[in-house]
């Protein structure tokens, strides 16, 4: 077996046992990523030598019998956390030239467990999409299919994980960015509850919304780095201060006695029958291992979508403006004067996405529109997180398909930003409602002769990942489609 | 027709916090530029605000201290426009829900009548850095030092009615800061300023006229000045047929006139809303008690004290309570005493405060201090000096920094209380001024003012009063 293949867990064990170094999978994973990541268009910045300084002091470390079970483990950071000394570009032109000064709590927590920092990886521009296709570094390419999109917004960091360019790699979700890329790539995508870790460092998008997780190929592996990740920040207001518990220990909770609620409105018209299929399929395999099953009802959350579309777009057009040209980030030529420098650094240094949710959010914020907007939206929103909250009196978790459809061609969607918009519509709830949700893999279906993968969503309780995660390992036990890989990459 | 004035000031008074409102950096004033601003105040990308709460604590205490309700829960808005001074594009505030509602005051009208002048809101807010555009050709400079600096902006009600009582609010409000050590109160550096919205209507109607917004008025002087001519001008302006614009208005100080700099048109939609990056601020009970537990003795508590037990008049006690330090000076003056509060009261508002002013020197700084000055003040009462004398003794302690003794001792200032002294100086000088002493024997008593000058004037003024007085008397009538 390949190093590459292996999950973190099982890179974890061989490097504690010294089968190999954490400089020999280093230099492995840098050579796969020279090799294969360009094609796929995964990484903005390749930190070689930061990778290779960082594997010599975890061998130093492990030779000592030191370290925790990341140590020596090579990852990828998605290029919205602020890394020190290393270009930070959020997808964006506006950040082509800027290098952090400081870590992100993310990164930072990361490379205090040991982690070693291959690179970057490629987003949507401020993590705005569905397709990773706003980045101005170009799109992203799946894996799975190389004419389809990965996903987004953490497209980037999807793709470099699927194509085991990379053990795991950080993400971040506002509506979805982190569950809907490990869908369509065949990942576990864990975001967890809005405050369980740190937005310090990580480029806002909609802080109301935004949330660090990771991808990897294992629920076990995302236990890890949650364990990693996790805990309060006095540097983050809305961090919160909740003991941290032991997400590898409980992983082995089992199924039975699980109560499990299908949301109805998930299975609409716009899901895809075949995803349908697999996400009762996986249901199926729950109810088999003792979990009771029931259909619940969120009456509520198909207003997820524009509810979303005005919450986030206002939190952002505030939070972009501190691109403006003064300090950092790009600035125009010559500007003449003030508002000259400002339009045309911000009219250069953004792309339409980007642009179109700032007018859209400054516009739901003036002046009498307020109300009918920004308050409307933010009260549907505590209607949406009471509909959670009712229904998990009744159930553990709530589970449907994560996204409607497989990975889609790149350039299907991108002339018609609402159609792309939708592809969000089961993610955004959790997001909304601030709980911790999961997209662990739950088959294939065929198109043009490619295995396109397929994940199943899991919600809960705030605070609940432990659950999900232990639900997922269970789940990952009983199946192996997260143990398959993209051909050419394996 | 006559004219009535309606004023409401929005006064901004940076908070003696340490640090800064959502950052750790120094608010400490006139480093070199952009030295005390780290990387939240620079607003940097993923950087997020952290709330310090002493500046909450400070708005609790002035909250208290005006009678006003503190918010149990109040939040914090983020209020946007681009300027370069303003790093992120806006500045943190509160707008809905501030931390402090509807407190009052009392001013005192020329008259000597009282009148309350309601405080709408104050709130918590960052200050933005500041603009430079003197020193570079052609170009602008920042200075993001002061960006994230703790403001309390104190929102009053339009009850003022002349620019006079303006200013009598705004030195209360001065004077309350500085007692809750929340505000040094410092203008020149910025530390408390005000705009000021400023209306007129005539007199009897009921709705307000178009207001015009004065800003950043950082004088006493200044707010008068301002106010006055603008309502000038805005009566001018409708007396000749126009009308009063809503807008916002600069003052100049060389000039003595306010000239527009934006109108309503030109203003900007701010769109506020909620910030995403802070918690709503939650002050419980236990906060509130535990602030109002060390609030001091406010200034109106203070001078009706020193009315009631001090047998002060109203405008003494006003004058020494306007400030915490000079209060605590004739205080100090008055213990040491034991009593004599008039006399105390007179020097502490007459001598020593026209020294301080001369030399522009803080109370703490005097030259004499608070038991120096009791000394002296002890010469008097024991009639060991004349209070004319005092005054001569005060300069020289001011001037030399010793006490009031060693200076009436070396100075042979001592009263003359030895009978036969004053009986040759008054026969000196009765031999001196015949003329005079016909005159008055022939029934000009006004001239015994002349006879006592004279003799003083031979005594070096250490003559004993009384004495003289009786020994004059009966000499004069022969």
């Amino acid at each position: 077996m390949s190093l590459h293949t292996l999950t973190v867990a099982e890179l974890a064990a061989g490097l504690r046992a010294r089968r190999f170094s954490s400089l020999d999978l280093t230099l492995h994973f840098l050579g796969r990523i020279e090799r294969l990541a360009p094609a796929l268009n995964a990484f903005v910045t390749v930190t070689a030598d930061h990778a290779l300084a960082d594997a010599r002091a975890a061998d130093e470390l492990l030779a000592r019998g030191e370290g925790g079970p990341l140590t020596g483990v090579p990852i990828a950071h998605k290029d919205i956390f602020c890394t020190d000394g290393v270009l930070t570009t959020c997808g964006s032109r506006m950040l082509s030239n800027f290098v952090a000064p400081y870590d992100a709590t993310v990164v930072e927590r990361w490379k205090a467990s040991g982690t070693v920092l291959l690179g970057k990886t490629n987003m949507d521009e401020f993590a705005m999409g569905s397709s990773n296709e706003t980045s101005w570094y170009g799109p992203v390419r799946n894996p799975w299919d190389p004419v389809r999109v990965p996903g987004g917004s953490s497209g980037g960091s999807a793709a470099a994980v699927a194509a085991c360019l990379a053990p795991a790699a950080s993400g971040t979700d506002t509506g979805g960015s982190i569950r809907q890329p490990a869908a369509l790539t065949n990942l576990t995508g864990l975001k967890p509850t809005y405050g369980r870790v740190s937005r310090y460092g990580m480029i806002a998008f909609a802080s109301s919304l935004d949330q660090a997780g990771v991808l990897t190929r294992s629920a076990e592996d995302a236990a890890l780095f949650l364990t990693a990740m996790a805990g309060f920040d006095p540097r983050d207001s809305t961090s919160v201060d909740a003991p941290v518990p032991d997400y590898l220990a409980e992983l082995s909770r089992p199924l039975k006695g699980l109560r499990v609620g299908v949301i109805r409105e998930f299975f609409d018209k716009g899901l895809d029958v075949r995803v349908s299929q697999l996400v009762q399929d996986a249901i199926e395999a729950l109810r088999a291992e003792g979990a009771t099953v029931r259909e619940v009802s969120l009456p509520a959350l198909p207003l997820s979508v524009p509810t979303y579309y005005v919450v986030a777009p206002a939190e952002c057009s505030s939070n972009l403006s501190r691109f403006d040209g003064v300090r950092f980030g790009h600035r125009c030529e010559a500007p003449r004067d003030l508002l000259d420098l400002y339009k045309r650094s911000r009219g250069e240094g953004f792309g339409d996405e980007v642009k179109r949710r700032i007018m859209t959010g400054t516009y739901v914020l003036s002046a009498g529109y307020y109300d009918a907007y920004y308050l409307k939206a933010q009260q549907v929103r505590q209607v949406i997180a009471a509909d959670f909250a009712r229904a998990f009196r009744d159930v553990d978790v709530v589970i449907g398909p994560t996204a409607p459809t497989p990975a889609f061609e790149l350039g299907s969607k991108t002339s018609d930003p609402i159609t792309m918009y939708l592809n969000d519509i089961y993610t955004i709830g959790a997001n909304l409602a601030g709980l911790p949700a999961i997209s662990v893999p739950c088959g294939f279906v065929q198109e043009g002769g490619r295995d396109l993968p397929v994940g199943l969503q899991l919600v809960g309780p705030h605070f609940a990942e432990s659950l999900l995660l232990s639900v997922s390992h269970q789940y990952q036990q009983l199946t192996d489609w997260h143990r398959r890989l993209p051909e050419g990459y394996a | 027709m006559e004219w009535e004035t309606v004023i409401g000031l929005e006064i901004h008074a940076q908070l003696a916090t340490r640090s800064k409102i959502f950052s750790g950096s120094s608010t400490a004033f006139g480093a070199a530029p952009n030295t005390q601003a780290n990387l939240v105040d620079l607003g940097y990308p993923g950087v997020l605000p952290v709330l310090n709460h002493e500046a909450v604590r400070m708005a609790v205490r002035f909250g208290l201290a005006t009678g006003g309700t503190v918010a149990r829960r109040s939040v914090f808005a983020r209020k946007n426009y681009f300027y370069p001074d303003l790093p992120k594009g806006y500045q943190i505030s509160q707008y809905e829900l501030p931390v402090v509602q509807s407190g009052s005051l009392e001013i005192v009208l020329e008259d000597g009548t009282l009148k309350r002048v309601g405080i709408t809101r104050a709130h918590l807010e960052e200050d933005a850095g500041k603009s430079l555009h003197e020193d570079f050709h052609g170009l602008s400079g920042i200075d993001l030092n002061r960006a994230g600096t703790p403001l309390l902006e104190i929102v009053s009600e339009p009850d003022m009615r002349s620019a006079k009582e303006a200013v009598a609010y705004m030195k209360k409000i001065h004077t309350l800061v500085r007692y809750l050590e929340i505000c040094d109160g410092n203008m020149q550096e910025g530390s408390f300023r005000c705009d000021a919205n400023v209306s007129v209507r005539p007199k009897g109607r009921k709705e307000f006229g178009t207001r015009a917004e004065i800003k950043n008025l950082n004088s006493f002087r200044f707010v008068e000045r301002a106010i006055n001519y603008e309502v000038g001008r805005q009566i001018d302006l409708i007396e000749g047929g126009g009308k009063v614009m809503q807008e916002t208005r600069l003052y100049d100080p060389d000039r003595g006139e306010t000239r527009s700099m934006r109108s309503k048109e030109e203003a900007n939609d701010y769109r506020y809303f909620p910030d995403p990056d802070l918690l709503p601020l939650v002050i419980d009970e236990a906060l509130i008690e535990a602030v109002r537990a060390t609030l001091p003795e406010l200034p109106d508590e203070k001078a009706a004290r020193f009315v009631a037990d001090h047998g002060l008049s109203a405008y003494d006690a006003g004058v020494l309570t306007a400030s915490r330090e000079l209060a605590g000076y004739y205080e100090s003056v008055v213990t040491d005493l034991g009593g004599q509060h008039k006399l105390s009261a007179n020097w502490v508002m007459g001598e020593l405060s026209g020294a301080l002013n001369r030399d522009g020197l803080e109370v703490a700084q005097s030259r004499v201090a608070a038991p120096t000055l009791a000394g002296l003040l002890a010469r008097i009462g024991d009639d060991t000096i004349s209070g004319k004398i005092a005054k001569e003794v005060f300069e020289a302690m001011w001037a030399e920094g010793k006490g009031a003794d060693e200076i009436i001792d070396a100075r042979g200032l001592r009263k003359i209380t030895d009978t036969s002294a004053i009986e040759k100086a008054i026969d000196d000088v009765m031999a001196k001024s015949p003329q005079q002493l016909a005159d008055y024997r022939s029934g000009k008593d006004k001239l015994f003012g002349f006879f006592v000058g004279q003799v003083m004037k031979a005594t070096q003024g250490k003559a004993n009063p009384a004495q003289l007085n009786e020994l004059l008397k009966r000499k004069l009538s022969g």
